[in-house]
């Protein structure tokens, strides 16, 4: 009990600090690169559910996140909707090209996957380069309005707005933790861990799976709405392949499959990349052999890596403590071999 | 019908190059079951290795081309020693993400080093060749016959000599190749070496006709991983059947279809092979 209210106190505190941020800097350089990596998390998480939690790698996710960017961009600038409506609407259309992507992509596995979603992602990026009469080409968006007033709140702002993506952060972290928890996270996990016993034991793994790519795929778009709006540009290299790379980089530095990872990933990654500006295109020359030691000693990330610690420490003391407490996270990828066999 | 005949040549020499680089690719999968995402960064560093060997060191083409395969080569090695060795009981989703770091950095470094402008690679064999009413560079008829003869060259080292026939081993079942005392380790290795100077060899011969820059081995490696799947992952007759007959398709759609969407026909084709398949094409046993 004491320790879930220490883990209530820590979340607690985060937010306040998050809430309290920008009274702490007046610097707004730092709340842009604030409110930036907001919206990158909200990405990552979309990726964590899927590729964390049930072991699916999707490189499809920064062409959604385009998806989302380009049809809050085409229905507020093109067809001049309310700036809601459009936001609403981008989520929706998001969901459901990621529904009908799923559907298909879902029957491949593995390897598979990761190479479909791989091709999707370029598919998705190489449209929206040609098609001009739609997306306006290589010329990209320009003019896409900040968020419309909700009452007496403005968007035009950048503390407003920070605040905006905040909130939407914060109810993306609630939806994720609540899925976690309940019975649909567990089957997740199970999916993970051994599909072809998850089948045997009733899951409907299909329909959970497609559940789970298509929530994804809304949080993909929902950053990249957000993202949209905020930067109120948009070029068709949103969707490159690079992006989603910088996501999987984020998530796997704070921890592949865990719920804090991808906070402290992002943040970590993204004030670094402000800290090395001087490296630009080159960061990549850290952030790449990082990445592949990271998988090969560090496979969950600062987070699992801490969490385990933790565990082992708390073993030490108590050794007659059950070790349910640490089957939920990374330990048990880890341990499980999965035949590599095509069939 | 002379626009039809030209755009056949030309496709056979877009295939070959495909062919080779997802021999590569293939060979990798069938021993390892790793989807290299990094192969495509070898053919880049293929590329880069060639072109400073001929002008910062003025070596001939082919010296520059040997130099080039055994260094890319080296890197696949490395590779395998220091990333891949370690990962082989990881889950699958590791290799690939192991994969995509490599990718990266590969990418960050030719960046660094070389510069992230285009370039152009001279070739020695620029002449221009009349023959049946066509015309063609002698470098597209080179491409085309010195990628087949490494083609057979390969088959040979691996149906007719004993270290060719370990690698097949090795593909065929792991640990039975383990028992009747194959070293799988240098298996593995040697197979990398081969992967890497056979995508090394790909992208020096198609250096000259196209252009070398960091990025370049993004959309290669994207289509030979099209074409992996379309001859069956790990197969060495489907890599080249299936290199061939996207680079025909390729080159027939740049002209009758549209010449802005040709890269994509290769990703439709494999949207649709995988939808109606999902396991890819000539997939052995059942679910």
């Amino acid at each position: 009990m004491a320790k879930i209210l220490k883990q209530r106190n820590i979340i607690s505190l985060l937010i306040l600090i998050a809430i309290v941020f920008p009274f702490l800097t007046k610097n707004e350089y730092f709340i842009h690169v604030m409110t930036l990596s907001f919206i990158w998390m909200i990405g990552v998480y979309g990726l964590n559910l899927l590729a964390g939690y049930t072991g699916y790698l999707s490189l499809a996710h920064a062409g959604f996140f385009a998806i989302g960017a380009y049809s809050l961009g085409i229905l507020t600038v093109k067809s001049e909707m309310n700036f809601w409506l459009a936001f609403l609407l981008s989520l929706l259309i998001t969901g459901i090209l990621g529904f009908l992507i799923g559907l298909i992509a879902l029957r491949t596995k593995e390897h598979f996957f990761a190479i479909y979603t791989l091709c999707v992602g370029y598919i998705i990026y190489l449209v929206i380069d040609k098609w001009d009469s739609l997306t306006e080409g290589v010329r990209g968006l320009i003019g896409i309005p900040a968020p419309g007033k909700v009452g007496p709140v403005n968007f035009e702002e950048p503390l407003s707005q920070y605040y905006l993506v905040l909130f939407f952060l914060l109810v993306t972290v609630l939806v994720v933790y609540r899925i976690i928890h309940s019975l649909s996270g567990r089957t997740y996990i199970a999916i993970r861990n051994s599909e072809d016993l998850a089948l045997t034991i009733g899951i409907s793994t299909m329909k959970n799976k497609l559940s789970v790519f298509v929530l994804s795929t809304i949080f993909a778009g929902l950053s990249g709405a957000l993202y949209a709006s905020f930067i109120r540009f948009i070029g068709p290299d949103i969707g490159q392949i690079s992006v989603t790379f910088d996501l999987l980089t984020y998530l796997l530095v704070g921890g592949i499959g865990t719920l804090s990872g991808p906070i402290v990933g992002t943040v970590l990654i993204v004030w670094l990349s402000q800290e090395l500006q001087f490296l630009q295109d080159y960061r990549m020359l850290i952030f790449g052999p990082v990445l592949t030691l990271l998988v090969i000693f560090y496979p969950s990330g600062i987070v699992g890596a801490l969490t385990g610690w933790k565990h082992k420490r708390d073993e030490k003391r108590k050794p007659q403590v059950a070790r349910a407490s640490s089957m939920a996270f990374g330990k048990s990828q880890v341990t499980v071999e999965k035949p590599v066999k095509e069939g | 019908m002379e626009i039809f005949v030209q755009q056949m040549f030309n496709g056979l020499t877009i295939g070959s190059v495909y062919a080779l680089v997802a021999l590569g690719l293939t060979l990798v999968y069938g021993i390892l079951h790793i989807p290299n995402f990094a192969h495509g960064a070898l053919y880049m560093m293929g590329g880069y290795i060639t072109l400073t060997m001929m002008t910062n060191f003025g070596l001939n083409y082919w010296l520059a081309i040997l130099v080039s395969i055994l260094g890319v080569g080296l890197i696949g090695v490395l590779m395998e020693r220091l990333v891949f060795h370690p990962l082989r009981h990881a889950p699958p989703i590791h290799d690939k993400i192991a994969a995509i770091g490599i990718l990266l950095f590969l990418e960050a470094f030719a960046q660094y080093v070389w510069g992230a402008d285009y370039q152009t690679m001279p070739s020695p064999y620029d002449q221009v060749v009349h023959l049946f009413g066509l015309t063609f560079t002698m470098q597209r008829l080179l491409i085309i016959v010195f990628a087949i003869a490494v083609m057979i060259l390969l088959y040979v080292f691996l149906k007719k000599t004993f270290t060719g026939a370990t690698i097949i081993a090795m593909s065929q079942d792991r640990e039975g190749a383990n028992l009747v005392g194959i070293n799988t380790n240098r298996t593995a290795m040697l197979t990398f070496l081969i992967s890497g100077g056979l995508a090394s060899i790909a992208c020096s011969l198609a250096a000259p006709i196209n252009l070398v820059f960091p990025g370049m081995g993004q959309l290669v490696i994207l289509k030979a991983f099209v074409i992996i799947i379309l001859g069956g992952m790990g197969s060495i007759p489907g890599a080249i059947l299936g290199g061939y007959i996207l680079g025909f398709s390729e080159s027939l759609g740049a002209t009758y279809i549209s010449n802005d969407y040709k890269d994509i026909i290769a990703f439709v084709l494999l949207v649709i092979i995988l939808s109606v398949k999902p396991t890819g094409l000539f997939a052995k046993g059942g679910h």
